[in-house]
């Protein structure tokens, strides 16, 4: 271990009914760019929050530099070199670039000097920015810029990141990438969090791979491929799914000039989107997050009814149904939120089987609920789709993310969609589970359904879809065929770096 | 010191035993209050609790207490049914008293005429001017999203106002001598809502408050509409998701306790209280608030909530008699029980556990 800048040895943090770090060792060398891989749950955060000083290690010891380092406070991390850009921004929206930046200094300097360091700095790392512009205005990409200027003006020794690119389109995670390797050769370490096996592949030197809180092995993520780098990380053979190509069938979906005003006033209305989806065929929405898409579900869930006309199934106008009559001839939705939107947290897995099961299972007869019906529908939804739980009469909180994701989809699943519009339907989850669903809603496609997914993930949407179209500031990009897009047409669909060229980096 | 450490699922156990740890918690703090105030703890408690069901004049306490409780029970089903959904209907007091005006203005119309049809009729006149009543929230909330807490307890005065303005107008008695107040209910058979079984209290109200439990217990866990009022009240976006309509749940749950509520007020005017006069009410409107979340907003802890609120009731003015304590230490009490209640129901979503707070 020569001169390792930061050296954690047998960390080890418990809290109530799980172990989140069990005597964790790694270390992280001067211009080190240090991947922790692991799924949702496996510790990462726990670990990282215990680097920056926010939460205490029951037993187990820190070095850096040699010395031993146990900070109190994020405020003793910053001291001794330590910066974090975090996975959730904490910007003010009504400030400007430069005063969200001196608010998160320890001694902020008057502001027209800040605004000039600012400058500099993000034109010496390729990340354009100019420190006068509301930060209300910014794209996430540019929000997320704020942050790492923020933390590259402390001049840190070791930056810690938390899954920095599930905010970005390619063209901006190129531009980060470029960033981070800068900053490598001039010795700065990252840490860089990640489940996001290439974009690791890629960037990182050294790879410590976690699961349920205990390290399961270290590589050289460039010498293995993504496909060991999952099995190490998930612990055991992958399924990936296959799927048999059907001719596309008739259309049975259309929309046409959809606009609906968002009922948040931070959401992102709907302009004038268009779309048709064949029975048997997957169309894939990509976009980054906050482009409209829970918009998107919500209108064609029924959540947010609109114009008769903008949305017909089988040629029969919707527009302006509830979700309960859409789902009567056959449009069922999944929305990402798990618990409070898709299912009820405190309620047992035959009440949220009833959720949405009760028109097309035949739950309820003349408005009185059989239980016992939707009792046996939960469990065979528990069966189906492999959720691990005692029974259906635990509560829905009870689950872990992967198992009630599978509740989630499975219940629409079973009921047989003409149409199934999902959201986001593996985020969260664990790689075999995600494997499942993914998996599911290509079996259903080959059944004849007409799948829309809406997700994140661009890997899972390849995998998946047979046609790709892109929200982006809530307008829906005209469809691809999947086959034969390359990511930089991809990014571009999804608007590109937003308007902003790519800095290139002398290196 | 001691944390707090959130159960993964709501302890069953608990949930049960909190009512009762929340009596327990209410007759020690009543104790010590009466105490302070000069009273011998053990004997309030005891009169206030005991006497009333096992004591030396039981037998016209025990009259007293099916009385006390219908109106709270028949409110507080209603109550409770819009309390799950996250509607919060606090002028069960305002729906109950124009639920009685309605019902004994239909009644006071026919005087003297004897037909079978009188009663029944005033009772469904008097769930109209309850559901009526209840509605002027229901559409303001749903039209103009104003807040039905606060329209709803301010029609409470409104609701005041006209019987002030009815018990010495419109309804008084013209035999009266000019006192206010109408025509006694005792005087006219036909309107008159009678005992059925004198000795137990029994009488129509009695009655229609079982009815309701059952109609309570029966919407809530085999009905659909009743799941969706859960649902609403646990996950209003998982609500609108399952395809609720947020404005009709508004207006059928503010229909249902504001019916409830007004024929609790028919029941009472026509029965123990005998006429409209300016102070007929008791307060049960907002009594029943306590009662439906002593009860845990469950129909048959409802129920039982409402019988040993009216315990405290029969009990407390029996203390305030035999033993002088002053009608405000009563009602402390009872202040008492909803604030034990609430602080207790901590321990069913959590456990206490010994150990210093975590730094961040």
């Amino acid at each position: 271990m020569r001169g390792a800048l930061l050296a954690v040895d047998g960390i080890t943090k418990a809290y109530p009914g799980v172990i989140a770090n069990d005597h964790v060792s790694f270390s992280v060398a001067p211009g080190e760019v240090h991947a922790l891989l692991g799924e949702n749950g496996a510790g990462k955060s726990t670990l990282v929050k215990m680097i920056y000083g926010l939460v205490r290690p029951d037993a187990g010891a820190m070095q850096w530099n040699g010395a031993p380092y146990a900070p109190a406070s994020p405020h003793v991390a910053r001291q001794t070199g330590v910066a974090m850009v975090f996975q959730h921004f904490s910007l003010f929206e009504a400030l400007n670039v430069a005063e969200n930046v001196a608010l998160g200094m320890e001694n902020p300097p008057a502001m027209r000097e800040l605004a000039g360091r600012i400058r500099t700095v993000s034109e010496r790392y390729g990340l354009p920015l100019d420190p006068n512009r509301l930060v209300g205005e910014l794209s996430a990409g540019e929000r997320q810029r704020v942050e790492i200027i923020r933390c590259l003006l402390q001049e840190p020794r070791l930056l810690i990141m938390d899954e920095p690119t599930s905010v970005l389109t390619p063209q901006e995670v190129e531009i980060l990438f470029e960033t981070l390797k800068k900053l490598s050769t001039e010795g700065t370490a990252i840490l860089y969090i990640s489940h996001k096996l290439e974009e690791i592949r890629t960037l990182c030197d050294e790879a410590t791979i976690l699961r349920q809180g205990k390290v399961v092995g270290t590589c050289e993520p460039a010498r293995k491929s993504a496909r060991d780098l999952a099995e190490m990380m998930v612990g055991q053979a992958l399924n990936i799914p296959t799927r048999q190509t059907g001719e596309p069938g008739e259309v049975v979906l259309e929309i046409t000039g959809l606009s609906l005003a968002s009922e948040n006033p931070f959401g992102t209305a709907l302009t004038d989107v268009n779309l048709t989806v064949r029975a048997g065929e997957v169309i894939g929405i990509g976009g980054v997050a906050g482009n409209g898409q829970d918009e998107l579900l919500g209108a064609l869930s029924g959540e947010l009814p609109g114009v008769p006309t903008a949305i017909r199934l089988k040629g029969q106008d919707i527009g302006h149904l509830g979700p309960g009559q859409r789902r009567a001839l056959g449009l069922l939705a999944a929305p990402e939120e798990r618990l409070g939107h898709a299912a009820a947290p405190d309620m047992s897995l035959t009440e949220n089987a009833a959720l949405t099961g009760t028109v097309r299972e035949r739950l309820a007869d003349r408005g009185f609920m059989n239980w016992r019906r939707a009792r046996s529908f939960a469990e065979a939804i528990i069966a189906d789709f492999d959720v691990r739980t005692p029974g259906p009469e635990n509560a829905a909180r009870a689950l872990s993310g992967g198992n009630l994701q599978k509740f989630v989809i499975g219940r629409e699943v079973l009921q047989r969609p003409e149409v199934l519009v999902v959201n986001q339907p593996t985020w969260g989850v664990d790689a075999s589970a995600a494997a499942d669903i993914r998996q599911a809603l290509l079996d259903l496609a080959h059944k004849g359904t007409a799948v829309v997914c809406i997700s994140q993930d661009l890997d899972e949407l390849m995998e998946i879809s047979d046609r790709f179209a892109a929200l982006n500031e809530g307008r829906l990009s005209a469809p691809r065929p999947t086959k034969g897009l390359s990511v930089e047409e991809i990014g571009l669909m999804m608007g590109g770096a937003h308007g902003l060229e790519a800095a290139h980096v002398p290196a | 010191m001691f944390r707090l450490e959130k159960r993964p699922a709501p302890s069953r156990a608990w949930t049960a035993a909190t009512p009762v740890l929340a009596v327990l918690l209410t007759m020690l703090a009543g104790g010590a209050l009466f105490a302070f105030l000069g009273t011998d703890p053990v004997a309030a408690i005891r009169t206030i609790f005991w006497d009333p069901i096992f004591g030396e004049f039981a037998f016209y306490y025990r009259g007293q207490l099916l009385v006390k409780a219908a109106p709270l029970i028949l409110i507080a089903i209603g109550l409770s049914l819009g309390f799950r959904a996250g509607i919060w209907n606090i002028g069960a007091e305002g729906q109950y008293i124009i639920g009685a005006i309605s019902g004994a203005a239909l009644g006071l119309a026919f005087y003297p005429t004897e037909n079978r049809l009188i009663f029944p009729a005033m009772v469904i006149a008097g769930a109209f001017g309850g559901w009526a009543w209840a509605m002027i929230p229901a559409i303001l909330r749903t039209r103009f999203n104003t807040n039905e807490i606060l329209v709803s307890l301010m029609l409470v005065y409104v609701a005041e106002a006209i019987l002030a303005s009815v018990s010495s107008g419109l309804l008084r008695n013209p035999d009266g001598m000019g006192f206010p107040g109408s025509r006694n209910f005792s005087d006219y058979p036909a309107a008159h809502n009678d005992f059925l079984i004198e000795s137990a209290g029994v009488h129509w109200g009695v009655i229609a408050a079982l009815i309701a439990v059952v109609f309570g217990h029966v919407l809530l866990n085999r009905h659909l509409l009743g799941f969706h009022i859960r649902l609403t009240g646990q996950a209003p976006r998982a609500a609108r998701f399952a395809g609720v309509n947020p404005s009709l749940l508004v207006v059928v749950c503010l229909g249902i306790s504001g019916a409830l509520a007004g024929l609790a007020g028919l029941f009472e005017v026509s029965g123990p209280a005998g006429q409209i006069s300016i102070d007929f009410n008791s307060n049960y409107g907002f009594t029943a608030i306590i009662v439906a979340f002593l009860g845990r907003l469950n129909p048959i802890g409802v129920m039982l909530a409402g019988l040993l609120m009216a315990l405290t009731y029969v009990g407390g003015d029996a203390a305030a008699s035999t033993l002088g304590l002053p009608a405000a230490a009563i009602q402390l009490l009872q202040g008492m029980l909803l604030f034990f209640l609430l602080a207790v129901d901590v321990l069913s979503n959590y456990r206490i556990r010994p150990g210093k707070r975590e730094a961040a």
